[in-house]
C-alpha cells in the first residue's frame, strides 16, 4: 500500500532558479494492483518514486508506504520496498550470487534463511549457469535477471519500478514486464514510471498523467477514455497535457 | 549506528577491492617494489657516477705562470690532474666540459714570495658540475701543500719550529649514537614516505567508493536498500583507511628491509668517506611511527572520500584530488627541509607535525609532550573530516548531482 500525500520537490539552479521538480501530488496504490504514473521525460517521474523510495527526501508533504512515514521512518519503509530501474546497476566485482546475498545481509536476513532464498530464486530465475560469474561479465538480460533477484532476496511487499525498460531490446524488456505482472499476482502494490503508452496499455491497472511534476489526472483506462473521449491513450495523453495548445487549435 | 550493516558493507567494499586490479598496483606493488627499487637503484647511481668522476683525471689548464717555473713544473707532476695548453678561450672550455678547471698564476709569483707580497691563486670552475668541482679541489689541494711547504721553509730559515704556526689543534668528536646520525639523515625521509603512501593507498579506494559508485550506476541501488546512509559511509570509510594503513605498512617493511639490504651491502661504504647507510630502525620507533601515521592516514581517509564524493565520475575526482595531493605533499616535503624543527606551533599544523614528529622518532628522541600534542591535534582533525563526510553523504545535492 502506497499512500502519497501532497509529495512535493523543490530543486535550486544556480542558473534557473527553483525548479519545482514534484508539485503537490498525491495518489493511492493499492496492493495487488499496478498502478502507471505516465508523463515525458523531466515530468517528474523520476523524482517521485525516488521520494517513494527515500533516496530523495521531500520538500513538502510525505507517503506513507506499509504504515511508514517516508520522512519519519525511511529505513523501515526501504526494508520494505523493492526499487528496480535502468539506473540501478550491480557491482561490477561481485558475482551474481555475491550480490545477491549482499542485498539479503543488508535488509537483515540470516545466513540460513538467505542460503534458501538464493536457491528458490535462482531455481525461480533460471540463473543457475551464470551465479559465480561476475556481474562485469553478464550479457544485459542476466544482468535484469539479477537486478529482479536482489529486488526480491527480501520479499517486499512494495514494488518500485523506475522505467525498468529504458534501453532494453524486446525480450529482455518482457522478461522485465512478465516480472511485474507476476508482482501483482502476488498480492505486491506495484507502481511503475514509463512514457512508453503501449506499456500502460498492458500493465496498468491505474493510470496516472504526470507533467511538469503534477498529477494531471488519475483513473483506469477505461475511466480515462470515457473521460476524455479518445480511445488511444496517446490522444489523451496529448489532451490532457497540452489543454491549452489544443484550445488554441480548436 | 548499526555494527553489523558496517561490517557487511565493510566486507563487502573489501571483496570488490581486492578483485581490482588498481588497488594491487597502488597499494601492494607501489609500496613493496617501487620505493626500494627506487631508492636502491638512485644510491648505486650516485655511488656510481660519483666513482667514475673521482677516477677521472681533471684537465686543467694553467694560466700565466710563465715567471715560476718551479711552481709550473711541480704542476706538471702530478699524476692526479693532466694539464693541457694555454687556449685563450678556456672559459667556453670549462662550459663545454673540455677541461675542468683553470688556474690561474699571477705574474711574478715566485717572486713574491720572497718578499712579504701576498699574491692570490685564481681557481676557475663551473659550479655545480661535479667533475668541474673534483678538478678544482685537487689543484686547490696541491696549492694548499704547496704553502705548506713554503711556510715550513720560511720558518726553517728562521730557526723556528712548526708549531709556531699550530700552537694547539682541534678535533671534533661526535657523541651522537650512530642511528641519530643517520636518523637525522633518513629519518626524514621515512616520516615523508609513511605520509605519502598514506595518501597514495587511501586516494583510489576514496575515488572508487565515492565518484566511482556514481560513475557505475550503484549509487542508487545501494541508497534503495535498508541500511542507514551513516551506516554505508562508517563502512566505506573503514576500507578506505585500512587501504591507507595497509600500503602504509608495508612501506615500512619494505623500507625496513631494502635498508637492511642496503646496510649489508660494501657498495654505499666504499666510496662515501667512511658514511654508513645502514640505519639501525629499533621495533620501538617503527611502531611509534607507525602510531603517528595512524590520526594522519584517518585524516586523509575522510578528507579524500568527502571531496571524491562531489564528482559525477572517476575522471573528475582525480582532477578534484590532483591539486590536493600538493596540499598533502608540500608540508611533508618542507619537514625533510633541513633546519626546520619541531615547536609548538608547526605542532598544530598537520601533515607536517606528523612528519617532523616521525624524524625525531627515528633519531631516538621521544618528546611526549609534542608527540601527545600532535595526536591529539590529528585525531581531532580527523574527527572533523569524518563528520564532513558523513554531512556530505546525506546532502542530495552532491549524491545525485547532475
Amino acid at each position: 500500500m502506497i499512500e502519497a500525500r501532497g509529495l512535493s520537490k523543490r530543486f535550486h539552479d544556480k542558473k534557473r532558479g527553483e525548479i519545482r521538480a514534484v508539485d503537490n501530488v498525491s495518489f493511492r496504490c493499492e496492493p495487488g494492483r499496478i498502478y502507471g504514473l505516465l508523463g515525458a521525460n523531466g515530468a517528474g517521474k523520476t523524482t517521485t518514486l525516488r521520494m517513494l523510495a527515500t533516496i530523495l527526501e521531500p520538500t513538502d508533504g510525505t507517503a506513507v508506504i506499509c504504515g511508514y512515514d517516508v520522512v519519519e521512518d525511511p529505513e523501515k519503509v526501504r526494508a520494505n520496498v523493492g526499487f528496480l530501474s535502468t539506473a540501478t546497476a550491480l557491482y561490477p566485482r561481485l558475482t551474481a550470487q555475491e550480490l545477491v546475498e549482499y542485498f539479503g545481509r543488508l535488509n537483515g536476513l540470516d545466513e540460513a534463511t538467505l542460503k534458501k532464498r538464493l536457491d528458490v530464486i535462482f531455481n525461480r530465475l533460471d540463473m543457475n549457469s551464470f551465479r559465480d560469474r561476475r556481474c562485469d561479465k553478464l550479457s544485459t538480460g542476466m544482468k535484469q535477471k539479477t537486478s529482479i533477484a536482489r529486488t526480491l532476496v527480501n520479499d517486499p511487499p512494495v514494488m518500485i519500478f523506475d522505467e525498468p525498460t529504458l534501453g532494453l531490446d524486446i525480450m529482455t524488456a518482457r522478461t522485465i514486464t512478465a516480472f511485474i505482472r507476476e508482482c501483482r499476482d502476488r498480492g505486491k502494490t506495484v507502481i511503475f514510471s514509463t512514457h512508453i503508452m503501449s506499456e500502460v496499455e498492458k500493465l496498468c491497472d491505474v493510470i496516472g498523467i504526470i507533467h511538469d511534476g503534477k498529477l494531471l489526472t488519475e483513473g483506469t483506462l477505461t475511466e480515462l477514455r470515457e473521460k476524455y473521449g479518445e480511445q488511444d491513450l496517446e490522444e489523451i495523453f496529448v489532451k490532457i497535457v497540452t489543454p491549452l495548445q489544443s484550445q488554441v487549435e480548436v | 549506528m548499526n555494527l553489523s550493516a558496517v561490517g557487511i558493507v565493510y566486507r563487502k567494499e573489501f571483496r570488490e577491492w581486492v578483485r581490482d586490479r588498481r588497488t594491487l598496483i597502488s597499494t601492494v606493488l607501489v609500496p613493496l617494489f617501487l620505493f626500494p627499487v627506487m631508492m636502491v637503484g638512485f644510491s648505486a647511481l650516485a655511488v656510481v657516477m660519483v666513482g667514475k668522476a673521482e677516477k677521472e683525471t681533471p684537465k686543467i689548464m694553467v694560466l700565466g705562470g710563465e715567471d715560476s717555473p718551479q711552481l709550473l713544473a711541480s704542476i706538471r707532476k702530478l699524476d692526479s690532474l693532466e694539464i693541457v695548453p694555454y687556449a685563450g678561450n678556456w672559459k667556453d672550455q670549462i662550459s663545454n666540459k673540455d677541461i675542468r678547471a683553470a688556474v690561474e698564476i699571477p705574474k711574478n709569483f715566485e717572486k713574491s714570495l720572497t718578499t712579504s707580497n701576498s699574491e692570490s691563486v685564481k681557481i676557475y670552475f663551473y659550479d655545480g658540475e661535479m667533475k668541474s668541482s673534483f678538478g678544482a679541489n685537487r689543484i686547490e689541494k696541491f696549492l694548499k701543500d704547496y704553502r705548506d711547504a713554503v711556510v715550513k721553509d720560511r720558518l726553517a730559515a728562521k730557526n723556528l719550529p712548526a708549531s709556531v704556526l699550530a700552537p694547539f689543534s682541534i678535533k671534533q668528536e661526535n657523541v651522537a649514537p650512530p642511528e641519530k646520525v643517520s636518523g637525522a639523515t633518513f629519518g626524514s625521509f621515512i616520516g615523508y614516505t609513511v605520509i605519502i603512501l598514506c595518501m597514495t593507498g587511501a586516494m583510489y579506494p576514496a575515488i572508487d567508493l565515492t565518484a566511482g559508485e556514481k560513475e557505475r550506476g550503484t549509487m542508487e541501488t545501494i541508497l534503495s536498500s535498508p541500511i542507514s546512509r551513516l551506516d554505508l559511509v562508517c563502512g566505506k570509510f573503514l576500507l578506505v583507511f585500512s587501504a591507507s594503513l595497509a600500503t602504509a605498512i608495508l612501506s615500512v617493511i619494505s623500507m625496513g628491509g631494502s635498508f637492511a639490504i642496503l646496510g649489508h651491502t660494501s657498495l654505499m661504504n666504499s666510496s662515501s668517506g667512511g658514511q654508513t647507510l645502514a640505519l639501525n630502525l629499533g621495533l620501538l620507533s617503527i611502531v611509534a611511527v607507525f602510531l603517528m601515521a595512524l590520526p594522519l592516514a584517518f585524516l586523509f581517509s575522510a578528507v579524500l572520500m568527502t571531496i571524491a564524493l562531489f564528482a559525477k565520475s572517476y575522471k573528475e575526482a582525480q582532477s578534484y584530488l590532483t591539486p590536493m595531493t600538493f596540499l598533502i605533499v608540500i608540508p611533508a616535503v618542507a619537514s625533510v627541509m633541513p633546519g626546520v624543527e619541531l615547536t609548538p606551533k608547526l605542532a598544530l599544523i598537520p601533515i607536517l607535525n606528523t612528519s617532523l614528529v616521525c624524524k625525531e622518532i627515528i633519531t631516538g628522541t621521544y618528546h611526549w609532550n609534542s608527540i601527545a600534542l600532535i595526536f591529539v591535534s590529528t585525531c581531532v582533525y580527523a574527527g572533523v573530516a569524518l563528520f564532513l563526510a558523513f554531512k556530505t553523504f546525506q546532502r542530495e545535492s552532491v549524491l545525485f548531482r547532475s
